[in-house]
């Protein structure tokens, strides 16, 4: 027989303590119990088909699976998990097969018609952005502007071992060495300053004429031998990636940054005395071909003229 | 110690009474019927009507999220017009006030969502199921019945057709309607026009078939803040009580309280106690008890008492639409301050929208210069600076622009091979550009303002379009 509380008219169990205090009963609502059984329902059903358990040292996988490609072009079914999720979503997901048109379509696509096109241009900019900054801009810069007398800046007009297409592209792939000997024990202090005076004239800085001359004999006579490398005119052998003398672009000896002529001077001498050595990598094992096209378009882009 | 164990126990919720409101005619259920079919109309056919654009769907209104476009009649608009969307919320907030201290909660009463669907699926379940009277009979019947079983079920069935019609009516605004009917039914359209149908169709059948009044008094934020709004010079849906209930309150016209003469001679009021005006009421309360959180303002009470007054031939008005203070005999002022400062911030977001729709620009182009390195110098020794542009082109046609820079008179753009700034219909282009200095410049301050000039080629532009920036030298 149920019981009910006269003045509330709620159930009781029955239960009476000290006269008067009854234990009521009220049971869970029933839409809050049917919602915790069908937790306990969800749960069950998560529990097979995503790894839950741990077991010993190791936990129950559950039955949904994921297959996606190692770096290495395997390829792989593992069980369900997030970091399986993102390698497969990086490589079939929507975005990764909307940046593969693009680079296939960059591969397929000559440097004069991407030049032409302002959407591949934009893409190359934001692609290229990217491989630039993981594998170059630790030398270069993140934009692309070097280091005077470390590394060349990219964003101007003058490029030691030529700024064509092709020729940046080889750069990239072979990587490269520039040099240039140390004459700190073919010149004499004095020879040393007749050259760097030259140097300088052959860029319109300041310099001492007298100097000068006498710097151009040893410039291209035997005793410098200067000229097999950065020409007679003094414009430089792409071949050997030798510095154009004559433009005012300085990506060694920092003329611009020097505050008097005296610093100018000793900046471009020191430079003479103690050589250059200076190598880039290479990158063919390490980038692929359209990532290496795109970077060279995306550098093309950015130096004037984006040729 | 003895325990009082008779009073009654404290109830911290009231239980809901379902309310069965009764039918009436009259001005205000006439006023409301009109605007919910109107407001169908609109709402339901809206999609339907085809309009013609050069590019884009050929559909009046469409909300498109995949493209981030928003067709509305001959307006497109764009993710970039979110201060248009600010001033029409802004709007449409301080019009509602200004439309609540004047005339109280009549957008409740009237024009509210809540009120048209709860109001429809009365409609709904009185042609089914009958009046009043014989609804109340129909629910003391077991569920045995067969007439029980057979009417409610088919409310509840056209309740959720109705419903569901609203929602897929909602999700069609979203996407083109005729190709997403289509899919929709064969199972072709997106999970998220089901889901969306599905939750629109749950909710309207849930709130105007089951929750019904009880959004209005629990639920919706508005009816809260309301008292806010209200002042003894707002019109609001009153009984007169001076009128009503005189020296010695209400009675039935009975016996010899039939006439006006007979009942004012004895100080009784005009009203007959016949609750006509509580049966009435969607939100189940008596209005005579005055101003009352859960009264929307519907006015149906006001038809109620109208026609027993008709009845009876005695004035209309027992209860009205009125002010407090003209209630109490006092001037009722249309412009205090909270009207006048309401109905100003009313012009205000008006004139924002229709400037903010007018002056909107339909290219937009933000520059920013790049920053490392600032400059670099040439073998020429002319110094050239980079800049990284966004474009947007908002027209449905594809527009040509020629880019020129002013405030270095010696400075040319650089765009590289290309011809000149291209621009698709409705869409957007980042671009980076080159700005170089020739090398004879001396003197120069090391940073300066310049104006990028975009020059119309073709497309819908006419004027040229300016955008500042700067210039650095080492």
């Amino acid at each position: 027989m149920i019981e009910k509380d006269p003045i509330t008219g709620v159930e009781t169990t029955g239960h009476v303590w000290d006269d008067n205090i009854q234990e009521f009963h009220n049971p869970l609502p029933r839409w809050w119990l049917w919602t915790f059984y069908a937790t306990v329902v969800f749960a069950i059903i998560y529990w097979v088909i995503y790894p839950s358990w741990p077991v010993g040292s190791t936990f129950i996988k559950g039955i949904n699976t994921i297959t996606y490609q190692t770096d290495a072009g395997e390829e792989v079914t593992s069980h369900w998990n997030t970091r399986a999720l993102l390698a497969r979503d990086m490589q079939t997901g929507k975005s990764a097969m909307a940046q593969k048109a693009y680079l296939n379509e960059i591969a397929a696509t000559s440097y004069d018609d991407i030049a032409k096109d302002a959407d591949k241009l934009a893409f190359v900019e934001s692609y290229g952005n990217g491989v630039f900054g993981e594998y170059c801009a630790a030398c270069h810069q993140s934009g692309a502007g070097g280091v005077v007398g470390e590394y060349p800046n990219l964003i101007d007009d003058d490029w030691l071992w030529g700024g064509a297409p092709h020729e940046i592209e080889t750069t990239l792939k072979i990587g490269r060495i520039g040099f240039m000997p140390a004459y700190e024990e073919t010149f004499n202090d004095a020879q040393l300053t007749q050259v760097a005076n030259y140097v300088l004239s052959m860029s319109g800085e300041k310099s001492d004429p007298a100097l000068a001359a006498a710097g151009e004999e040893i410039f291209h006579g035997q005793t410098g031998g200067c000229h097999y490398c950065h020409t007679n005119e003094g414009t430089g052998l792409k071949s050997q990636g030798a510095a154009n003398l004559t433009d005012k672009i300085w990506t060694i000896a920092d003329v611009r940054g020097a505050e008097t002529d005296e610093q100018r001077l000793e900046r471009v001498k020191s430079v003479i005395h103690n050589g250059v050595n200076r190598v880039m990598p290479a990158w063919s094992s390490r980038l692929s071909d359209t990532e290496i096209k795109v970077l060279t378009a995306y550098l093309l882009n950015k130096r004037a003229g984006g040729q | 110690m003895v325990i009082e164990m008779n009073e009654a126990p404290l109830q911290f919720v009231e239980y809901q009474k379902i309310i069965e409101p009764r039918s009436v005619k009259g001005r205000f259920r006439n006023i409301k019927t009109i605007i919910l079919v109107l407001a169908y109309l609109v709402y339901f056919l809206l999609p339907w009507l085809p309009w013609s654009r050069e590019v884009g769907p050929n559909q009046t209104i469409v909300f498109d999220l995949a493209t981030h476009k928003y067709y509305l009649f001959n307006l497109v608009f764009h993710p970039q017009d979110i201060l248009t969307l600010a001033a029409l919320l802004f709007l449409a907030a301080v019009f509602l006030f200004f439309i609540t201290t004047i005339a109280g909660r009549i957008f409740c009463g009237f024009f509210c969502f809540q009120t048209l669907w709860t109001d429809a699926f009365r409609l709904i379940e009185q042609k089914i199921q009958g009046t009043r009277v014989t609804r109340l009979r129909l629910k003391k019947q077991p569920w045995s019945s067969k007439e029980k079983l057979l009417k409610v079920g088919s409310t509840h069935a056209l309740w959720l057709l109705l419903a569901f019609w609203s929602g897929l009516t909602f999700t069609l605004y979203w996407a083109e309607a005729r190709t997403l009917i289509v899919e929709f039914f064969t199972g072709q359209a997106p999970f998220a026009a089901y889901l969306t149908t599905l939750i629109i169709t749950v909710t309207t059948y849930l709130a105007a078939g089951v929750i019904k009044d009880a959004v209005c008094v629990h639920i919706c934020p508005y009816s809260r803040f309301q008292s806010a709004m209200f002042d003894e010079n707002t019109a609001i849906v009153s009984y007169d009580e001076r009128r009503g209930e005189a020296e010695a309150g209400r009675a039935k016209p009975v016996k010899a309280m039939k006439s006006l003469q007979q009942r004012h001679e004895a100080g009784i009021g005009d009203c007959v106690d016949c609750n006509y005006c509580v049966q009435v009421c969607p939100m189940g309360i008596d209005i005579r008890d005055g101003l009352q959180i859960a009264c929307i303002h519907c006015g149906l009470c006001v038809d109620a008492c109208d026609t027993i007054m008709d009845k009876q031939g005695w004035p209309r008005g027992l209860i009205r639409y009125t002010s407090e203070n003209a209630l109490e005999g006092k001037k009722t002022s249309r412009f205090g301050v909270r009207t006048v400062g309401y109905g100003l911030a009313t012009l205000a977001a008006a004139a924002v929208l229709i400037w903010s729709v007018v002056a909107t620009q339909n290219l937009t182009v933000d520059v920013s210069q790049v920053r490392n390195p600032l400059f670099v110098v040439l073998s020429d020794g002319s110094v050239q600076n980079s800049y990284r542009f966004k474009f947007y082109n908002k027209t449905m046609k594809p527009a040509d622009f020629n880019l020129t820079v002013e405030g270095i008179p010696e400075a040319t753009v650089d765009i590289g091979k290309l011809e000149n700034v291209h621009l698709e219909a409705g869409r957007g282009l980042r671009m980076f550009i080159r700005v170089r200095q020739a090398p004879s410049v001396n003197g120069a301050e090391k940073n300066r303002a310049i104006r990028f000039k975009l020059t119309p080629i073709s497309g819908e532009f006419e004027s040229p379009v300016y955008v500042d920036s700067q210039f650095i030298i080492p």
